[in-house]
């Protein structure tokens, strides 16, 4: 049969480009949120880790006797216990050739590798009897010397961390693309500078949380997980665990924010899992905030020299770095922790034309906790380099850095195209947003205003930071180097018989708006009330497979499977009512929850008179007549590995330089994720992405001493983003919709958090140009400012 | 983390407080736990009995008399910040509120607790420096007085003796044509500050100033700027005072920053304060 | 009324306008209590170190930090929680502004946010954005960066100021 008109911004009562409410929000503000740590199960009982206090050393003996007599203690386990109950494992991936880690157990056996490496777990009553045991295990370390900073780690000489490996370098990748060498030669600048992006991590409010039951009765394991991607979580439990796919349920409720970290697989949880296993009965483990800092995944840690070789008129002719990054001694499971290098060898000179590029990273084993992908990995450290470099050529031939950046965007009417690194664009917008972004924070005057002050001795500076950003991942992200992560993702619609319909899908909620998003595009698609569409999501056992939300998948991938689902069941809904109206269904149309005469709109049936008749009375219906009211479509991106986005950003500061202070006036972005579906859920993942760059750029740090231990693993003392010190920010889009799904929708929740460090570094950087001084670490705090001033 | 199990009480009069300090083990005050009570659930401490004061009667309160403003131990910060009496009489104390942590911490934390505990980054004992306050100490022999330099004797360490309660705090109001000022410098609203300066100068018909300078953050305790205080009541001009100011202080360093970024933080302090002061008209 | 040495003790308090009366360790912090003793999970635990105001709680009327009072220090007080004021429609209106705003992406923090806020409202008629950004400066959110949750607090405070005229 022919469609009615599809395109979904030409559907009457369309959904798209609208900004509803989240419909699972109000729950949230009234308290009545379903949090992993909100569970309560019959026998439950808490887990508590001993961690290495050391960042290096071998255990000699653990004595648990005084543990396990202590009150309320169900369990005291080592690392021996569990590794017949869980099997360790290894994050490598094929596509990353070379890439080197070692076995690793849900608690260590025979060495600690980091300080906060689990390595006893009890089980007890309660959270704190469990701890108060946790003191009593008497366990004798014999220290090790240390790998701590990633530059000695690679010395000769140096502690290495796995003696089976030889050395601590866990991979390495070149790339050397045109004749990089002539291009500096040739040029008529060159600059160079070394960048530092330090270690931070993603300090979710809500901790990393687990229940997880065994039941012997059914042979079933559940695990109610604050979690990103349920199957993944289920396909490993049954790996290492031994269990067959039917015994093993993860499911996701409500997730306190996750950015990544919880994407992951961890001993702790793995251990938590096993145990609920070893004893048959419900296990809880919560992080408290104190291990969380050491042991959730750490992020960025790297140092990039680079270079870049621009000719008299600003052309970008040529870019040259070194990366180097520490992720601790372990890569991570599974995505493995080779991916932020990898990415920052990609994505180094995104934005601009340029053929000759020389890239080197190296990734390096150290005594501090493992590093892995937090929210738009790899893109900061890039982009930082990236527009570093560009604002150092700008003042090196004297060009304005708005103009500079003009010359040398990729033209939006040069696509596709392909980047020197080899990622391959398939349309993007960088002159309209540029342009756009100028226009809306009104470049010249500020630049004028800029001037003004300064003359006062008032010290403001402009930052401007283009990016491009990784959305909607295939299979080239992971699958293709052995990894069992899904990049496809199936939605599953049924028309219930009141006319509701329910939405099962594979894509996770953490915050983000994915529910609303989904019901946004089912709605639209079928032809329901937003308010008629439920959905269901995080649950392995309830919902088509896929890979839950990461990598800004959620709308994109999981929003097409939505929007072909949708169409399907309202094509089975119109052939069903056109037989029952009898008329054809091409003369028909869904529309706020009735059918309708397509050409008129008038109604011809309520989708509840549809229902009633389908579900209780189908003797009424003509013979070989069963409607398929449940339909499943599923969707990967396949034309291309990525979908890239892009856009600018600008901040706008004052720094005192007397303190080294830095004032955030404003900041602005443009940013293109193709269509948007609900403009104010984008808005604020911008925004709420910035807010993390901003922390990253002037605020938080994993500091270590020369001993491998965290100096400041807690809220007091890492400082993350708070309200008082964030500037406003205006947002605002440019539309280029990606031509390889119909709804067009890239991705849009790392782009904030992509481009911010840079924009608001540069500003800095504007703002001590005229003094002499820059800073080139992030974070850069009052101390970093007042030095690169001389003034301390 | 949870804290670790320790006994309660709950004393409703001063001498069942000064029985229990009496008894073995750890035994400490919980006054508005803002500090003790976060250390508690770090297991950071780990004492056998906590004896907690909230409801000894007359431990708390705002009054005036004698010319003397006190404060009872007791007495949340909040109740200090809006407090008229304080706006009008201690004013250093009314400017440097707002810069403790934030309202909930406010709410619930006390004047005596902080001074008791005296965090070298706190406000409050630089503010009783500053203003010249008076420790009133109570113990089972009675009271005694304490005058706040002699009151901070090192890193979270105090005059008080083991069976004493810090009871009340009885500041002077400063002389007629006295300024107070008070600055900090925080990486965010409500941290402990970097460096901080809590200072009440009395100022001649003249404009000569004689400020009583208490700097906060930069070591053990915080440091009445002395030797500073004499060059500028000298008539020493900014430079002179800034330059002065590293014979006072001997700032170290810790994660966040080097004990000489202290040092220059506290001179942009003080030269700020010198200068905001002169041209302020409300003498 | 006085109270020996005891490591766990009954104390009688009012939560969201009921009495209450339970025996609880003292150790227990006041949100481990609401939460599991009480079942009011909507009060939700961050950092345990008083940082990060997710716990933040009413006692006696007064905004504080419910990790860092203990449970037995509650005896006798009057507690409120998000629960509570839901319930009796204390901040219906600012409710809805978070919704209408998208001032909460995970909600992890909303509770805690609301409650603090809700102080504020009934302290200031009309703060700056600055101010209101200060209100909450003790309050931790990682998703929105807050311009959000500004945002709709100025929305209430219009909506009742204009309520109020």
């Amino acid at each position: 049969m022919s469609e009615p008109a599809l395109s979904f911004l030409d559907r009457p009562n369309s959904y798209i480009g609208r900004s509803v409410p989240r419909p699972n929000a109000r729950r949230l503000v009234q308290g009545r949120g379903a949090y992993v740590d909100d569970l309560r199960l019959p026998r439950m009982a808490h887990v508590a880790f001993l961690r290495s206090p050391r960042a290096h050393a071998r255990i000699v003996r653990i004595d648990t006797a005084a543990a396990k007599a202590a009150p309320g203690v169900v369990a005291v386990v080592t690392g021996e216990d569990l590794a017949g109950i869980c099997k360790p494992w290894v994050a490598v991936l094929s596509h990353f050739k070379g890439l080197r880690s070692p076995p690793q157990h849900p608690l260590a056996i025979g060495w600690l590798r980091w300080a906060g490496e689990p390595f006893c777990a009890v089980v007890a009553a309660s959270r704190a009897e469990a701890e108060d045991a946790v003191a009593l295990i008497d366990a004798e370390l014999e220290p090790l010397p240390v790998a701590v900073d990633m530059e000695a780690a690679l010395a000769p000489g140096a502690t290495v961390i796995h003696p089976e490996l030889g050395d601590n370098l866990a991979f390495e990748r070149t790339l050397d693309v045109g004749d990089v060498d002539a291009a500096f030669r040739t040029a008529a600048a060159v600059v160079e500078q070394t960048f530092h992006v330090g270690r931070h991590t993603g300090v979710t409010l809500e901790p990393r949380a687990l229940v997880a039951e065994w039941n012997p009765g059914e042979e079933k394991l559940t695990i109610h997980h604050s979690f990103q991607a349920p199957h993944m979580m289920q396909d490993i439990v049954c790996k290492h665990l031994g269990l067959p796919e039917a015994s093993v349920r993860v499911v996701c409720g409500d997730v306190g924010g996750s950015f990544g970290i919880k994407v992951h697989i961890y001993p702790d949880e793995m251990a938590t899992v096993a145990l609920a296993k070893l004893l048959a009965r419900p296990v809880k483990f919560v992080a408290d905030r104190l291990e969380s800092f050491v042991s959730d995944i750490h992020a960025r840690d790297h140092r990039v020299k680079g270079r870049m070789a621009v000719d008299a008129a600003g052309a970008i002719l040529g870019i040259e770095i070194d990366d180097l990054t520490g992720i601790g001694p372990y890569s991570v499971y599974p995505r493995t922790s080779a991916v932020e290098a990898n990415q920052v060898v990609n994505l180094v000179g995104g934005p601009y034309r340029h053929a000759n590029y020389r890239a080197r990273a190296r990734v390096v084993f150290q005594n501090k906790t493992p590093m892995c992908q937090y929210r738009a990995v790899g893109h900061p450290i890039a982009v930082m380099v990236t527009e570093g470099l560009v604002d150092l050529a700008a003042a090196a031939i004297g060009m304005d850095p708005a103009e500079l950046r003009r010359r040398n965007v990729i033209a939006d009417d040069a696509h596709p195209s392909t980047a020197a690194s080899g990622i391959r664009f398939e349309k993007l917008s960088h002159q309209r947003s540029l342009e756009k972004l100028l226009a809306m924070m009104d470049y010249d005057a500020l630049r004028r205003e800029q001037a003004a002050l300064r003359a006062r001795g008032i010290h403001r500076g402009i930052g401007l930071a283009a990016f491009i950003e990784i959305t909607n991942p295939s299979a080239a992200f992971y699958g293709v180097g052995g990894a069992r992560i899904s990049s496809q993702d199936g939605c599953t619609l049924r028309l219930n018989p009141q006319g509701g319909v329910v939405a099962a899908i594979g894509v996770t909620e953490q915050g983000q708006g994915t529910e609303a998003v989904i019901a946004q595009v089912v709605a639209t698609a079928v032809g329901v009330p937003l308010s008629d569409v439920r959905v269901v999501t995080g649950d392995t056992d309830a919902t088509p497979y896929g890979g839950g939300t990461w990598a800004c998948r959620a709308a994109g991938i999981g929003g097409e499977a939505a929007w072909q689902s949708g169409k399907a069941l309202r094509r089975n809904i119109l052939e069903a009512a056109a037989v029952m109206l009898q008329t054809n269904a091409a003369s028909l149309d869904v529309r706020d929850g009735s059918i309708v005469d397509a050409d008129s709109g008038a109604e011809r049936m309520k989708l509840s008179e549809f229902g009633r008749v389908a579900y209780f009375r189908p003797d009424t219906l003509p013979a070989g007549l069963a409607p398929e009211l449940v339909v499943t479509r599923h969707y990967v991106p396949k034309d291309y590995p990525f979908a890239f986005t892009n856009g600018v950003q600008a901040s706008y500061v004052e720094v005192d330089t007397d303190t080294g202070f830095v004032t955030l006036i404003k900041h602005w972005c443009v940013e293109d994720c193709g269509t948007v579906i609900n403009p104010q859920l984008v808005d604020e993942q911008i925004r709420g992405g910035i807010v993390q760059g901003i922390g990253a750029a002037l605020f938080e740090e994993c500091r270590y001493d020369g001993q491998g231990q965290m100096l400041n693993g807690n809220m007091a003392d890492y400082l993350v983003p708070m309200a008082a010190e964030m500037p406003d920010i205006d947002v605002a889009h440019v539309v280029t919709p990606t031509a390889s799904s119909e709804i067009g929708a890239k991705g849009a929740g790392e782009a904030g958090t992509a481009g911010a460090p840079a924009a608001v570094i540069n500003a800095i950087n504007d703002a001590l140009r005229p003094l002499g001084a820059r800073v080139d670490s992030q974070p850069a705090g009052p101390q970093a400012i007042l030095r690169a001033l001389g003034k301390v | 983390m949870k804290a670790p199990d320790f006994a309660y009480a709950r004393p409703t009069v001063l001498s069942e407080v000064f029985d229990l300090l009496d008894g073995d083990g750890d035994v400490r005050l919980l006054a508005g736990g803002q500090s003790l009570v976060p250390s508690l659930n770090m297991r950071l401490s780990a004492p056998s009995l906590l004896v907690d004061i909230n409801r000894l009667p007359g431990l708390s309160g705002i009054e005036a008399r004698d010319g003397v403003v006190r404060i009872g131990a007791l007495t949340r910060h909040g109740e200090i910040a809006r407090s008229a009496l304080i706006a009008e009489r201690l004013p250093l104390l009314a400017m440097a509120a707002p810069h403790i942590a934030h309202a909930a911490i406010r709410n619930r934390g006390t004047f005596g607790g902080s001074i008791a505990l005296a965090d070298p980054a706190a406000e409050w004992p630089a503010c009783c420096l500053a203003l010249g306050a008076t420790m009133v100490v109570a113990s089972r022999a009675g009271e005694r007085r304490v005058a706040a330099g002699d009151f901070f004797t090192g890193l979270f360490a105090t005059a008080l003796r083991r069976g004493e309660v810090l009871v009340a705090i009885e500041i002077a109001s400063p002389p007629a044509g006295s300024v107070a000022h008070f600055s900090e410098l925080a990486r965010r609203r409500g941290d402990y500050a970097i460096v901080g300066l809590a200072a009440q100068v009395a100022r001649a018909e003249d404009g000569a100033m004689d400020p009583r300078l208490a700097f906060f953050g930069v070591g053990d305790r915080p440091v009445l700027a002395e030797a500073t205080r004499r060059v500028i009541a000298g008539g020493g001009g900014i430079a002179d005072a800034q330059a002065t100011l590293g014979r006072d202080l001997a700032p170290t360093g810790d994660a966040e920053c080097a004990g000489a970024t202290k040092l220059h933080l506290a001179r942009v302090l003080l030269g700020r304060a010198m200068a905001a002061l002169r041209t302020r008209g409300d003498a | 009324m006085s109270a020996g040495p005891d490591n766990a003790r009954v104390v009688t308090l009012t939560v969201n306008g009921e009495r209450v009366s339970r025996r609880v360790a003292a150790r227990a912090h006041l949100v481990d209590f609401l939460r599991d003793t009480l079942d009011l999970t909507g009060t939700h635990v961050g950092c345990e170190h008083g940082v990060c105001g997710a716990c933040t709680v009413r006692v006696d009327g007064m905004a504080v930090r419910g990790c860092l009072m203990l449970a037995v220090q509650a005896d006798g007080a009057v507690v409120e929680t998000v629960e509570g004021l839901t319930d009796r429609g204390a901040i219906a209106d600012l409710q809805e502004a978070f919704l209408a705003r998208n001032a909460l992406q995970c909600g992890f923090c909303t509770p805690g946010m609301l409650i603090t806020i809700a102080e504020l409202l009934e302290r200031e008629a009309a703060p700056s954005r600055a101010a209101i950004r200060e209100a909450i400066s003790g309050n931790y959110c990682r998703c929105t960066g807050y311009q959000a949750i500004v945002d709709a607090v100025e929305r209430t405070l219009a909506a009742r100021a204009g309520r109020a005229t």
